[in-house]
């Protein structure tokens, strides 16, 4: 009974997947409005704002299913370098999707910018309308957000390199089968 | 720790690895790769955000702080009172509230914030209504009917074609003619500037909205519309521009002292024929036209300090109960704004320097 699982628990799982595909998703969203005049500008920016939203309400819930359950451990014979790489980065995932949310709603509230999910649903502002912090927040939103990027390449090859090249239990923990 | 690593598993070998870390490389350089597509970087030839503004630049100069474009100008403050006539088309709160606050903003059309404002025949004008309920509908309004060109590529190349020579450093006289040559969508603007003379004063102007939008009511019904202001002054446009490069501010304030300046805010419904997503093209004919209310403006401030400084007045920015149009120059001036935006608020400390150098 006391054995970890070698399996993450099905809500911890169901919570990864469905945050993976919003994260990805909301990445190119946002990569694909500012590099738009069209009107792909006008309906990805609509997408974006209540699907940050989401994300920042989900990664709060994950984070408390995190903390609460027990996760299967790494294997025994990964390299230091490798565990401290996968703890390393496992926190800047985490940090960075509850930190990009609260920017994107914190640059829009200094830009004196109506924080609106809908044409209806309003969200009130949680900094002073402020120009040079927009400008900063708003820089801000896009670095960490190349940078949350890349994390989750390194996380996408490091889960492949444990499925296909270590075959050591690591990328099955998380799918949930053999 | 348990070690759950499968006893079974063997070594792999040179080949299979090679394979192995191959095909990992495929995985992430495709998710890398068509990132780099939709962020424009594998996509040189799309149109973006920075394009349009770096034309700006290139056309008018850097000058940091100030706005990309409509760069002279100044800051006002007043109110909306709302009439009747606009309720039953539109659930915004603008149109059922009796007062609404405003703050806008006139200025040239130039991204030179020293143009002198004799040197174009167009002024604008450019509110935000902050409502009651906290959402807020800006718009940004020009003293032409129409738009030259109907989307952001034409616009795009209509500021190429102003662009200065780099032998030169000024225009080729000889682009702007074969622009519009190439742009039969742009005669009713030019038969506008044809008669279009530089006002002597920011008061006596009618501004437009040009593009078209929805007003939606409480049914949900929607109906297509422009909009724009009046001047309610009686004192109309019978004066030529004065001398001096920077007689509109002066004039505005001199007309505050006396009174607010006063608009009525009409309202223009399609008919079914009229183009609703085309800029440059005129609603003719008999139109209904709602007075929706008076806009009242009684205070002025210099652009670099006043209110309207921060303000982004993205016409997207709208209340429940107007819709925009399907009009490709409003996502494009969304999103161009957005980018001019960014830019001059990570300038805002060099606006000190700017006013000092401004001064002789």
């Amino acid at each position: 009974m006391n054995a970890p699982s070698r399996f993450f628990t099905p809500l911890a799982r169901l919570l990864h997947w469905l945050m993976a595909l919003m994260v990805i998703a909301m990445l190119f969203i946002g990569a694909g409005m500012v590099a738009s005049v069209s009107q792909r500008h006008e309906w990805l920016l609509h997408l974006h704002k209540p699907l940050g939203i989401a994300i920042l309400a989900l990664v709060i819930v994950r984070l408390v299913v995190r903390f609460s359950t027990r996760q299967p451990p790494l294997p025994s014979d990964l390299p230091l370098w490798q565990v401290l790489a996968a703890k390393a980065s496992h926190l800047l995932l985490y940090g960075l999707m509850l930190v990009l949310p609260l920017l994107g709603w914190a640059m829009i509230s200094a830009a004196g910018d109506p924080v609106m999910l809908s044409s209806t649903v309003q969200l009130p502002a949680w900094v002073p309308a402020n120009a040079q912090l927009f400008a900063v927040l708003r820089k801000a939103h896009g670095y960490l957000a190349y940078l949350l990027f890349l994390t989750v390449l390194l996380h996408l090859a490091a889960a492949l390199f444990h499925g296909w090249v270590r075959r050591d239990g690591v990328l099955q923990s998380m799918l949930g089968k053999d | 720790m348990v070690d759950h690593s499968s006893p079974s598993r063997r070594p792999l070998g040179r080949a299979s690895l090679l394979l192995r870390l191959a095909a990992i490389g495929v995985v992430v350089g495709a998710v890398a790769g068509a990132f780099a597509y939709v962020n424009g970087t594998l996509d040189p030839q799309r149109l973006r955000p920075k394009t349009l503004v770096n034309a700006l630049e290139t056309n008018n100069g850097v000058h940091p702080g100030y706005r990309r474009n409509h760069s002279k100008g100044v800051c006002v403050a007043g109110y909306f009172e709302s009439g009747p006539a606009a309720r039953a088309y539109s659930s915004a709160q603008v149109f059922h509230e009796a007062r609404t606050p405003v703050i806008g903003r006139f200025a040239l059309p130039s991204g030179n914030p020293y143009a002198p404002d004799s040197s174009v025949p167009i002024r604008s004008l450019a509110l935000q209504f902050s409502q009651a309920n906290g959402q807020q509908w800006r718009t940004g309004m020009n003293s032409m009917p129409v738009f030259p060109v109907g989307t952001p590529e034409a616009f795009y190349q209509m500021l190429k074609a102003g662009a200065p020579d780099p032998v030169t450093g000024k225009p080729n006289p000889a682009s702007m003619p074969a622009f519009f040559a190439s742009h039969p969508e742009a005669a009713p603007f030019l038969a506008w500037v044809k008669t279009a003379k530089p006002s002597a004063s920011y008061a006596t102007e009618s501004y437009n909205g040009i593009n078209g939008f929805y007003l939606i009511n409480a049914n949900g019904q929607r109906q297509a519309v422009r909009w724009g202001v009046v001047p309610i002054s009686q004192d109309t446009k019978e004066a030529a521009a004065p001398a001096g490069a920077d007689f509109l501010q002066q004039d505005l304030e001199q007309r505050l002292l006396a009174g607010p300046v006063r608009w009525q805010l009409l309202i223009t419904l399609a008919n079914p024929a009229d183009p609703v997503d085309d800029a440059s093209k005129v609603w003719a004919g008999e139109h209904t036209v709602l007075n929706a209310g008076t806009l009242v403006l009684d205070s002025s401030q210099p652009q670099l300090s006043g209110d309207c400084r921060d303000i982004n007045f993205d016409p997207l920015i709208l209340p429940s109960g107007i819709e925009a149009s399907n009009d490709p120059l409003l996502a494009a001036r969304s999103a161009a704004y957005a980018s001019s935006y960014l830019r001059r608020t990570g300038e805002v400390s060099q606006l000190h320097n700017a006013v000092q150098e401004s001064k002789p």
